[in-house]
């Protein structure tokens, strides 16, 4: 339904449960996909099962040297980024009364001001051929707030309230930019959950379920595409109920 | 100088579809060509790309009128 033959995405943290089904639903729509994270390893492990059209771009979000030099190189690597997907994310959670100057900047740091850069750097390339998206994946907690979490959900709602300001300014060039909040996703994080907690998760869940990768990339895959020009400045709630928002 | 003043001129006709007779030295974009703040933005992308120059932010910022952009060219390029 959705055709992205031609387009060129940039997806970052690629190499964890989300990005990569992310990256592989884009790249099954006829995308070119540069495929970004940390992480080496599953970065080649994804592309070689990929085959073709893809390109694997290593970055470290935490240095802003390299943030700044991803975007020129998924340029050089597919000719441009029509398509950026902003989901690397990282947590470090604490209790407020205890949470440290470093805990917040680390994480407000690669989550939002990461964000911020990358946004920055594919903008123009989509200004100039008058056709863009930008997909920031933040989280159901920007919404509703979580404990131990008060530097991620800020991140998270930071970026909500940012791709807003920013789907202002050029949605009269033809770039959109949304967002996407997951709910509770089924990944490698949530494996470790004991049956219990899981139950317990669920229990709060009116799906009475996890979400998984692919509904995710299914939202990622629709703002991405052709048919969602008319959609910006929004949060797409994939949360199976948990939060209706 | 007249050929980057006629290369700059052509530029902004094609960019915000005004009159050639419009687009005189004092010419502000925004408040006399009707560019808005985004427009400005990409006429000097489409300036850097014309003249093969770097315009840095803080320096885009100085040019408001089609006299500053020609003598910004003149000078940088």
């Amino acid at each position: 339904m959705f055709d992205l033959t031609g387009k060129n995405a940039l997806i970052t943290g690629a190499s964890g449960g989300i990005g990569g089904e992310i990256a592989k639903s884009l790249h099954a729509a006829g995308a070119t996909v540069g495929l970004s994270g940390t992480r080496v390893e599953p970065l080649e492990a994804l592309a070689a099962e990929l085959g073709d059209r893809v390109h694997v771009l290593p970055c470290n979000l935490s240095d802003s040297a390299a943030v700044d030099a991803l975007p020129k190189q998924a340029v050089e690597a597919m000719g441009s980024v029509d398509i950026l997907v902003n989901n690397a994310g990282i947590t470090r959670d604490q209790i407020f009364m205890r949470m440290s100057d470093e805990e917040w900047s680390d994480v407000i740091n690669v989550n939002l001001t990461s964000t911020m850069r990358l946004c920055k750097g594919v903008i123009r390339g989509m200004m100039k051929s008058r056709w863009g998206r930008i997909v920031n994946v933040s989280s159901i907690v920007g919404a509703t707030g979580n404990p131990g979490q008060a530097n991620y959900a800020a991140s998270k709602a930071g970026m909500v309230g940012m791709s807003k300001s920013i789907a202002y300014e050029v949605a009269s060039r033809g770039i959109t930019v949304n967002c996407i909040a997951p709910g509770f996703i089924a990944t490698a994080m949530t494996e470790k959950l004991t049956d219990d907690q899981k139950e317990k998760i669920n229990s709060q869940i009116p799906a009475g379920r996890m979400g998984t990768p692919e509904e995710i990339a299914a939202a990622a895959l629709y703002l991405s595409s052709d048919q969602a020009a008319y959609v910006t400045g929004t949060t797409l709630h994939v949360n199976g109920g948990m939060a209706m928002l | 100088m007249s050929d980057v003043a006629d290369r700059v001129r052509k530029i902004v006709v094609e960019h915000l579809g005004v009159e050639e007779d419009k687009v005189v030295e004092g010419a502000s974009f925004i408040d006399d060509l009707g560019a808005d703040s985004l427009d400005t933005v990409e006429l000097v992308m489409a300036f850097e790309e014309e003249f093969g120059i770097e315009i840095p932010d803080d320096a885009a910022e100085t040019i408001q009128t089609f006299g500053d952009a020609t003598k910004f060219i003149s000078e940088a390029a």
